[in-house]
């Protein structure tokens, strides 16, 4: 796709991203990043960059966010991924390089990376924090 | 930090979490005078006379996950390193400014960075309902501006976090300040 830089351009995304928005939000994976003063420090911002460049390169589409501190400060980046029917997984300390072994493992085959979990949580749980 | 739009990120995330509907980011790189300024305005709670002189001491902080508060501390510290200074207003119910300027010749400042990554990631907040945000960075005469409000308007009710669109955006926003870099 040839890049996009214009707000007129704008026309052609919105139209792309309103055929597959419904697919999308039901059979939705998100993936979480912990965004506080703490999580920039340790790198987040550079993890979340790693995040969506390899979703792109592997063509894969879920939802990205952010959200603030929620008090786990030594073990950030703080990296929760969520899908449907499943429970919501919190790996820590995730650097830009554990981040396509992530990918490729939780999101393409389905199996959590244990070595590199903090815990499993109800999905309403934390993460929405402060 | 290591890149002052790190630091710049967290003072966007200070103005989420104060509950601020717009937000406005003013980068301003005075050559001639050898001043860089940054200044971030938001339209949240706001603070308290008393709230406002704790907000650069570490161990203040209104949080309850945690008993530190070092974001602003940080960004005062690499302003005084660099001749300049930072400067906090705010008012309960109104909002609050900051400001922080920095000698921009100055050997201890940081590099700017990536602006790009900073602005996708506070746009991407809580599924892309982070606020309004008027993005504007001056050098020299040169001006690169974003204002999401004017975006989301296009979109219609397509979220600033939908792949397709916070792909158009880190592109939008990588080319705006390439071009900012290159005519000085």
């Amino acid at each position: 796709m040839p890049k996009l830089k214009s707000i007129e351009d704008l026309k052609k995304v919105r139209e792309q991203a309103q055929r597959d928005l419904k697919v999308r939000t039901e059979t939705g994976t998100r993936i979480i990043v912990g965004m506080g003063t703490c999580g920039i420090a340790a790198g987040a911002r550079e993890t979340m960059h790693a995040i969506l460049e390899e979703l792109d390169r592997q063509g894969i589409e879920a939802n990205v966010t952010t959200v603030g501190c929620i008090g786990m400060c030594s073990k950030e980046p703080l990296v929760d991924i969520e899908q449907a029917g499943r429970p919501r997984i919190t790996y820590c300390n995730v650097d830009p390089n554990m981040v396509p072994r992530l990918i490729e493992e939780h999101l393409r085959q389905g199996n959590v990376v244990y070595e590199w979990t903090m815990g499993r949580v109800p999905s309403e749980g934390i993460g929405q924090g402060s | 930090m290591r890149e002052l739009s790190l630091h710049i990120l967290d003072l966007l995330e200070n103005a989420l979490e104060a509950g601020a509907s717009r937000v406005e980011l003013a980068i301003a790189e005075d050559l001639e005078g050898d001043e860089l300024a940054i200044v971030v305005r938001d339209n949240g709670r706001g603070m308290e006379q008393q709230t406002l002189q704790q907000a650069v001491d570490p161990f203040f902080t209104t949080r309850t996950t945690r008993h530190v508060g070092l974001g602003l501390p940080l960004l005062a510290a690499a302003a005084r390193r660099c001749d300049g200074d930072l400067v906090l207003e705010s008012a309960p119910g109104v909002g609050t400014e900051v400001r922080a300027a920095f000698r921009h010749s100055h050997l201890d400042r940081a590099p700017l960075g990536k602006m790009a990554d900073t602005l996708l990631a506070f746009l991407l907040y809580k599924d892309g309902s982070a606020p309004e945000l008027h993005y504007q960075h001056r050098v020299g005469v040169q001006v690169f501006e974003l204002d999401t409000a004017a975006v989301q308007a296009e979109l219609g009710d397509i979220p600033l976090s939908h792949p397709a669109v916070r792909g158009w955006l880190h592109d939008y926003l990588v080319e705006g300040e390439a071009e900012l870099a290159a005519r000085p």
